[in-house]
């Protein structure tokens, strides 16, 4: 069971609330993707969440089961592509199933191949381009056993062109391998064009002050950026952004 | 290759120094005990081969059980002081007092406790190597890329899995600079452990040559040295290349 249930989170660093009765949930299966302003306290729910802090109050659950404070209960994807430069692409892919105890060689080969890394399993990380170097890292969290995925602003460092075209290639792997994804951007077209639902968070002290259930049917066609609808959207989120930072 | 390209300028500028030597002390009318010219000192490695083979071979022994022992001690002392911040805080400062001390006034009193065995030549030799892999693996420690390790600990590595497959693999390049250091400091803290009074080795054949005045042989020893570091420095660079592929273009870098 792959259900997150964030209920009444609250936690404050040095006194500062960066996180006040914060409340989420996500199903099964669903891609939820996080908007905030930069500074909103996005990271620091990924912290509590992947279990480095414990909260001040409120409780994480994962599949029923509380997590608070419990590292190792969600696989992560960060900003830069994090591989360890002296392990091959293979034994890097490996590394997050490594950690938790249980790998699967024959999987990551498979998996490799399908993102298009094949031939590259003796490379070195330093040997890849950028969006390759993400995909790697988006395969070893796929390759984690545990049954939700954090993605933290993964394609920010990436240039437009091929970060439209990791925005493709994770809905297509994804789509053929199911997981409960929570992604946070602050990029309001990628969490269109990525999500099924989308939450807005406010400024410190963060909450949850928006939600917007994306109604495009999958699998989503580039296309969709440019529809009436998808600027609606748009506008709309933009209207809420604003509002919530007080711009 | 590269070596031959790049090295050449530095070993015509050798070249050019010998044969100024060389022109230099006949013509100033030098005798061969105070400096004898580089030919006779050759003359010397080649045909004294048997005289001081023997001594050759127990310094080398020497050196290298006390460059892994040292080593070992140097890179243990690390683990423990980087895994435990308190005993960090506590000894570094101690490590560096350490460092202080003039090995050269240190062995006597290690003659006087141990006797003129193995074992005082060995603790001069450990001294002299844990210290520079010491504080290279616990620079390299520190210094793990901030950005793995939030990662490894997003993942849910424990403190072992992060020390073993995050903190030691990156610390290996300054682990390997501080074993280049340690290496060529081993085969200096063997000669001066010899001086003290052993049986053979390079510091003996040192000391009963300059004791005699045959100064051609104190060159002769000194050649010896400057050679054995240079193969043991080139021994470590050798290890290195085998071992860190990674870093092959010079960049570990950290978005790796």
């Amino acid at each position: 069971m792959a259900e997150l249930v964030i209920e009444q989170l609250t936690k404050s660093f040095d006194g500062i609330e960066v996180l006040k009765e914060l409340s989420l949930h996500i199903q099964e299966d669903e891609f939820v993707a996080v908007l905030g302003p930069s500074g909103s306290g996005k990271s620091t729910l990924f912290h509590l969440i992947g279990g480095l802090y414990e909260p001040d109050e409120g409780t994480i659950a994962l599949g029923g089961d509380k997590i608070n404070g419990q590292k190792g209960s969600v696989s992560y994807m960060p900003q830069s592509p994090s591989l360890l430069p002296w392990r091959s692409i293979l034994d890097n892919v490996l590394l997050g199933a490594e950690l938790a105890g249980r790998k699967d060689k024959e999987a990551a080969l498979e998996m490799m191949d399908k993102a298009g890394l094949s031939g590259y399993e003796r490379a070195y990380p330093h040997q890849l381009s950028g969006g390759m170097k993400q995909r790697a890292a988006f395969i070893r969290s796929l390759l984690s056993p545990q049954p939700l995925i954090l993605l933290d602003e993964p394609f920010s460092a990436l240039d437009e062109f091929t970060r439209s075209e990791m925005q493709k290639w994770l809905l297509d792997i994804w789509q053929s391998n199911k997981r409960s994804i929570l992604f946070v951007t602050h990029n309001i077209e990628e969490a269109l064009f990525l999500a099924d639902r989308i939450l807005v968070l406010s400024e410190k002290p963060a909450q949850v002050v928006a939600e917007f259930q994306v109604e495009f049917t999958r699998p989503r066609a580039e296309g969709i950026t440019l529809t009436e609808e998808f600027l609606q959207y748009k506008k709309d989120i933009y209207k809420v952004l604003k509002k919530g930072t007080g711009v | 290759m590269i070596i031959v390209k790049k090295g050449w300028r530095p070993v015509l500028v050798l070249i050019l120094l010998l044969i100024i030597w060389q022109v230099l002390v006949p013509l100033l009318d030098i005798p061969a005990w105070l400096l004898p010219t580089p030919e006779q000192i050759g003359l010397e490695v080649i045909n004294s081969w048997p005289n001081y083979s023997g001594h050759l071979a127990a310094t080398i022994r020497l050196s290298i059980l006390g460059l892994i022992i040292g080593s070992s001690v140097g890179l243990g002392v690390a683990m423990v002081l980087h895994l435990v911040p308190k005993l960090r805080e506590t000894f570094y400062p101690l490590l560096i007092l350490s460092q202080n001390i003039p090995i050269i006034v240190l062995a006597p009193l290690l003659v006087i406790w141990f006797g003129f065995g193995v074992v005082p030549k060995l603790i001069i030799i450990i001294l002299v190597c844990f210290f520079p892999i010491t504080i290279a693996a616990l620079d390299g420690f520190r210094q793990t890329t901030s950005e793995l390790l939030h990662y490894m600990k997003m993942a849910g590595a424990d403190r072992r899995q992060i020390f073993w497959k995050l903190e030691w693999p990156h610390a290996m390049p300054s682990i390997f600079s501080g074993l280049k250091i340690a290496a060529t400091y081993s085969v200096m803290g063997a000669v001066i452990s010899e001086w003290l009074g052993a049986q053979e080795g390079i510091g003996v054949y040192m000391t009963l040559a300059s004791s005699s005045f045959r100064t051609t042989q104190v060159f002769v020893a000194i050649f010896l040295i400057m050679c054995l570091s240079m193969v043991f420095f080139a021994a470590i660079v050798l290890l290195e290349k085998r071992f860190i592929r990674w870093n092959a273009n010079g960049g570990g870098d950290s978005n790796g």
